[in-house]
């Protein structure tokens, strides 16, 4: 018993060259340890909803509507309304976050003033996703009149992503070295041209790692569309942005809570059509993130 | 006010006169500096760490305006032009004043876009100019022969010399009258910074040159004029032969024999 060994040695004689040697090896299998326990829920997750819900897709469950009270039939205009919905965030968020990133990082003075919109920011993240929901109803459905509707849910949706998109393309922009701009300005570029030919090709694959984060995180969001954009059931695909849909993480809300009987595989089908889709978006982040390492050139 | 003892044919490039520099963080600072650099010759300025030198160079061609300045007054002409007046167009004067920086810093694309860069930035699109100015230019710095045949590749592949000269050929394609070289040899290998001085003997026939050297010895090697700078001060300035065999002033003489610095 070599633990036990070590260990009563470590007691003994806490300082001794092997006791060092011995605290080394038990600090790394600790660390060894907590990170092995993080990991299982995660692998755990994903294979439960797995093995629970594959037995559930199928070409139909993917392309037809729900049926008999949600107990049959497919999730199709909940993987449509899901798609617009991120489609209409990406559209708001992505072009207002990278505009405010780039001011942030390149035009914004170093004042109090800046440093109090980068303090409201970052506390934008921390807002839970209900108080989105409460006040996108409040402001656009009510207020602009917008109704249930995907344009209502993907400009609340837009709102809670915003500071994601933020915090990651400034961080992106930051990381691209001081010295490129100089370097540029020295030979006559205008700090604009600077923005568009050097920093922004160089700060892209960070940009739209962020962008996918923020906009994976709208995806899998409930509480923001519960009041400003889903519903519970449609018998037609919404067909003007101002048209209320079902969206794939309340549906799987509503069947999981609301519907007696609910047979478990649709349950689980579900849970793992959103699964899959979220950590699709999750696997092409990456995959920008590392081919832009490799093709790195400072 | 000026340089040297007038003998030979020379015109003054650029005009300093009494200028202060002061930035906000209390760094290096330049007190009435007067001085003037002769066209088509190599002007060094050189003495300790923070006496001035560098701040001097980036005020030739404004890029102190991306610094933080407190106080900067006085005229500097370049030609007829004051280069501090604030209605001056700094993109054309950047373009006539070109700079190599100590840290050879190539942009993260290949040697050639690298040095179409600059030309792209007015709109010019011309595949035939742009290839004649990338093969002057490389010429220019001696590197042509070594990297012709890999213009495609990332310029960071380049070994340090190489890519300090591909600096070089990028602030020559702009064709600007000055290029001002703040320690353009540092990181550099004794092969590699040899190469780059006998470019410069080359250069200064077309260019106007404003060199901070990274020693010394460089400063004399290759000084046409040389300006001694102390703590944000002209010292001494004179022509390189008469500022390095004959200093006048006791600090100069101190430096040059390596007493302090």
């Amino acid at each position: 018993m070599d633990i036990i060994s070590g260990l009563r040695e470590i007691y003994k004689n806490p300082n001794s060259p092997a006791s060092r040697k011995n605290k080394q090896k038990l600090g790394f299998g600790l660390l060894f340890i907590a990170t092995v326990i993080t990991i299982i829920p995660i692998v755990a997750i994903i294979l439960f909803i797995f093995i629970k819900g594959i037995s559930a897709i199928s070409w139909e469950f993917l392309t037809t509507f729900p049926s008999n009270g949600m107990k049959e039939g497919g999730i199709y205009p909940a993987i449509v309304g899901t798609f617009y919905l991120t489609i209409g965030t990406a559209l708001f968020s992505v072009p207002l976050g990278i505009g405010a990133a780039i001011y942030l990082s390149e035009y914004a003075p170093d004042n109090r003033w800046t440093r109090a919109i980068r303090i409201a920011i970052i506390n934008l993240a921390g807002i839970p996703s209900v108080v989105y929901g409460l006040f996108g109803l409040g402001l656009f459905v009510i207020f602009f009149k917008l109704g249930t509707s995907i344009l209502a849910g993907a400009l609340t949706l837009s709102i809670m992503t915003l500071p994601v998109i933020i915090s990651t393309a400034e961080e992106a922009i930051r990381a691209v070295p001081q010295s490129f701009r100089v370097i540029s300005i020295s030979v006559g570029a205008t700090r604009w041209q600077t923005i568009r030919r050097i920093v922004l090709p160089q700060s892209l694959p960070g940009i739209m790692t962020g962008v996918i984060l923020g906009l994976e995180r709208a995806a899998g969001e409930t509480a923001p569309i519960l009041f400003t954009a889903a519903v519970f059931f449609l018998p037609r695909l919404p067909n003007s942005p101002l048209d209320p849909t079902m969206a794939l993480p309340y549906h799987l809300f509503v069947i999981s809570t609301q519907v007696p009987g609910m047979p478990i595989d649709i349950q689980y089908g579900t849970a793992l059509v959103l699964i899959i889709f979220v950590l699709g978006m999750n696997l092409i982040a990456t995959i920008i993130r590392s081919r832009a390492r490799a093709h790195r050139q400072w | 006010m000026r340089i040297g003892n007038g003998s030979q044919m020379t015109s003054i490039k650029i005009l300093v006169e009494h200028l202060n520099l002061q930035y906000s963080d209390g760094k290096e600072s330049l007190r009435d500096i007067n001085l003037d650099i002769q066209a088509n010759t190599i002007t060094v300025l050189f003495g300790p760490a923070g006496g001035g030198k560098s701040s001097l160079l980036r005020v030739f061609n404004r890029l102190n305006d991306l610094a933080d300045v407190k106080l900067l007054s006085g005229r500097v002409l370049l030609d007829d032009m004051d280069i501090l007046d604030l209605k001056v167009d700094v993109i054309a004067l950047r373009r006539r004043v070109g700079m190599v920086f100590a840290r050879p810093i190539v942009l993260p694309m290949s040697i050639k876009a690298n040095l179409t860069y600059a030309l792209e930035l007015t709109g010019e699109k011309r595949v035939s100019i742009l290839d004649e100015a990338v093969e002057k230019s490389l010429n220019q710095a001696a590197l042509w022969d070594e990297v012709k045949d890999r213009l495609n590749e990332p310029a960071i592949s380049l070994s340090g010399g190489q890519q300090q000269r591909l600096c070089l050929a990028r602030s020559l394609v702009l064709k600007p009258e000055v290029i001002l070289l703040d320690e353009p040899t540092s990181g550099l290998d004794p092969i590699s910074t040899g190469k780059v001085e006998v470019t410069l003997q080359e250069l200064k026939k077309i260019y106007t040159i404003v060199l901070v050297p990274h020693s010394i010895q460089q400063a004399a090697r290759v000084a046409d004029y040389a300006a001694f700078f102390l703590q944000g001060e002209v010292i001494e300035k004179g022509t390189g032969k008469e500022l390095f065999i004959n200093p006048k002033d006791k600090r100069t003489e101190d430096y040059i024999m390596g007493r302090f610095g």
